[in-house]
């Protein structure tokens, strides 16, 4: 049985991680040190979601993606020139922040309402895709709250695969503890992923898509509602770095017995 | 003064984990360090009373509990409910339960319906001035933050290995059991199982004092201008059967076997550690083949002795990041160190 899945991704933007971050404290809370000037990326696991995402709609004709995301405008601008010509989507952009320290029920309740106002929005056919967690926040609460509002009540997180069952059921590996899969069979729609990895490659550039896509990207980030952010109720005492440096001990000279030696000595300590 | 509520799930054979226990002695810390504060004990589970009664010298001033088939799988649509419903139960202000898979998936989704606030993956908990505040990471353990909360109610999920766990007498608990109905929608989903490597082939062991990382140098050429993956499997998996360690990984290097390349055939994305992998905790870890640049090492926070083997005397590893940099070959570092441990046994 084939359905022509809506699938709504939700992701947002973090640093380059090969960036190096400093906390600095604003009036309005804590923030990293030159934020807007730090190059950017889509959150990793909101890309394997979105990727996953594309690769299911391609499997089941008629099907539609759209990513929800809110950011700076001007970074949403520069991100989605890379990540348009990936693989085919509608964009929902939101103006606002990305930063880690903002509220996540409060980004959560902006997504929820973008994802209400997408007109001829299906529930019987709606997956609502996202990262298991971010690499900003990195609370993996999000989601949750995003479909917990939209009335979601079939939640995953933490999935490395999603299969569709000859009867369209949809059976889930999700991680648990000690790098095991709960396996999960979920009868109806509509269900909320919050991706692990999953399977899927990072797909090539593809100009063509990139144009297709550039066609909805541009007025999507022209017409992108702006969303303050209160960090209502939440207090920062502090924002730091992690004061540990280790002296490193760089062994050149040791043979390569020594050398196999003095690890098992150190492995055997307690 | 604050309602705490420990929430915990029991395990199959009904008792209490050692992640519920860790969070069972944050809650007990929050209540005795904030005046006035009660503590209350929330389990679910098929059958509760055996992991009442193991709590049951905890000091709390209640036990509540959902229980019932329904409440055996690790499911969001009835865990929803069933926290929902014991929240409600112990007017509780703060929410402490263990960051376990299960609970991670749902509670976000219970502080929203309770019109609450999460702090997910908490390391501690303080009170300061009279005021509950938890500690947590943030930019992927790249920066740590002490954070308080005005809103009510709070929900705090405390990674495991955070604390100690608590321990005491046991006894017999008076549990109240909480109606928590539930409609045919909220079964849809069923748990079928657990899909795991047999035991032999497990090479993620959280409980391992060792964590090994291979990084991508291991399916690279050696000096004879060749790559020996078979030779590498060999040797990785010889180090883990005598060590007992568990097994991570670089991105680089699972990224390779997702591309479909002929690499080491045991690693996943599942052993990943780093920026969008995991971030284990074990007492020591031992790093090979890799350059420690910062997405990986981030993973390596709670790492507390770290040796590194690396042919490159400047790698990342030795910027501050590593004890001690071994600058060498490690195909033939871990041939010694194999036959010396297979020597040794």
């Amino acid at each position: 049985m084939s359905i022509p899945y809506q699938i709504v991704v939700c992701g947002s933007l973090v640093p380059d991680p090969l960036q190096t971050l400093e906390p600095v404290s604003n009036p309005a809370g804590p923030a990293l040190k030159n934020e807007l000037m730090l190059p950017a990326v889509l959150d990793p696991w909101a890309g394997h979601a979105l990727f996953e995402a594309a690769h299911l709609a391609k499997q089941h004709p008629g099907s539609k993606v759209w990513l929800v995301t809110i950011g700076p405008r001007a970074k949403l601008q520069q991100v989605m020139m890379i990540v348009a010509q990936k693989v085919p989507f509608e964009l929902v952009a939101l103006d606002g922040p990305a930063s880690g320290f903002a509220e996540s029920a409060e980004i959560a309740a902006a997504l929820a309402e973008a994802i209400q106002a997408i007109p001829g929005l299906d529930r019987s056919r709606l997956l609502l895709f996202g990262g298991w967690e971010s690499a900003s926040r990195g609370a993996g609460t999000t989601m949750q709250m995003v479909g917990e509002r939209l009335g979601i009540t079939d939640q995953f997180q933490g999935v490395d695969q999603l299969t569709i069952t000859p009867d369209g059921s949809l059976r889930v590996l999700e991680r648990v503890e000690g790098g095991k899969h709960q396996v999960s069979l979920c009868t109806g729609l509509p269900a909320l992923l919050g991706w692990a990895t999953g399977n899927l490659p990072e797909p090539p550039n593809n100009p063509q898509v990139g144009m297709l896509n550039m066609r909805t990207v541009m007025p999507a980030l022209q017409r992108a509602k702006p969303v303050k952010i209160a960090n209502d109720g939440v207090a920062f005492a502090s924002v730091a770095l992690p004061k540990q440096r280790r002296d490193t001990r760089i062994v050149k000279d040791l043979s390569t017995d020594d050398i196999a030696r003095e690890i098992v000595e150190w492995i055997g300590k307690d | 003064m604050e309602t705490i509520l420990f929430l915990a799930q029991t395990e199959a054979n009904g008792s209490l984990g050692k992640a519920a226990l860790e969070a069972l002695s944050a809650a007990k810390a929050l209540a005795s360090d904030l005046a006035g504060s009660i503590l209350i004990a929330g389990l679910v589970g098929g059958d509760v009373q055996v992991g009442a009664d193991q709590i049951s010298s905890c000091g709390a001033a209640r036990f509540v509990a959902v229980a019932g088939p329904d409440f055996v799988p690790s499911r969001y649509s009835t865990d929803l409910v069933a926290a929902a419903a014991l929240c409600t139960a112990a007017s509780a202000t703060i929410i402490v339960a263990p960051a376990t898979s299960r609970w991670n998936r749902v509670l976000a989704g219970v502080s929203q319906r309770l019109d609450g606030r999460i702090d997910a993956h908490v390391t501690g908990t303080t009170v300061a001035n009279g005021q509950p505040g938890i500690t947590r990471w943030y930019y992927r353990q790249r920066m740590e933050a002490v954070v308080q909360r005005t809103r009510r109610p709070w929900f705090i999920l405390l990674d495991p290995g955070c604390g100690e766990p608590w321990s005491g007498a046991v006894g017999t608990a008076s549990v109240e059991l909480v109606s928590a109905a539930l409609t045919d929608a909220q079964r849809r989903t069923t748990v079928a199982g657990i899909q795991a490597p047999p035991a032999d082939q497990q090479t993620i062991r959280p409980d391992a004092k060792l964590l090994f990382v291979a990084g991508a140098g291991w399916t690279k050429a050696q000096p004879d201008g060749k790559a020996h993956p078979e030779e590498a499997e060999t040797l990785i998996l010889g180090f883990l059967a005598a060590t007992k360690a568990s097994l991570g990984s670089s991105k680089s290097l699972v990224d390779l076997s997702g591309e479909g390349h002929a690499v080491l055939k045991f690693m996943t994305h599942l052993n990943q550690v780093g920026q969008t992998g995991s971030t284990p905790r074990h007492p020591k870890g031992l790093s090979t083949c890799c350059h420690g640049e910062e997405p990986h090492t981030v993973g390596w926070r709670f790492i507390t002795e770290r040796r590194a083997i690396n042919l490159n005397p400047n790698c990342s590893w030795a910027q501050g990041k590593a004890d001690v940099l071994y600058v060498a070959d490690a195909f033939e570092v871990m041939r010694k160190i194999n036959a010396l441990l297979t020597a040794r046994a």
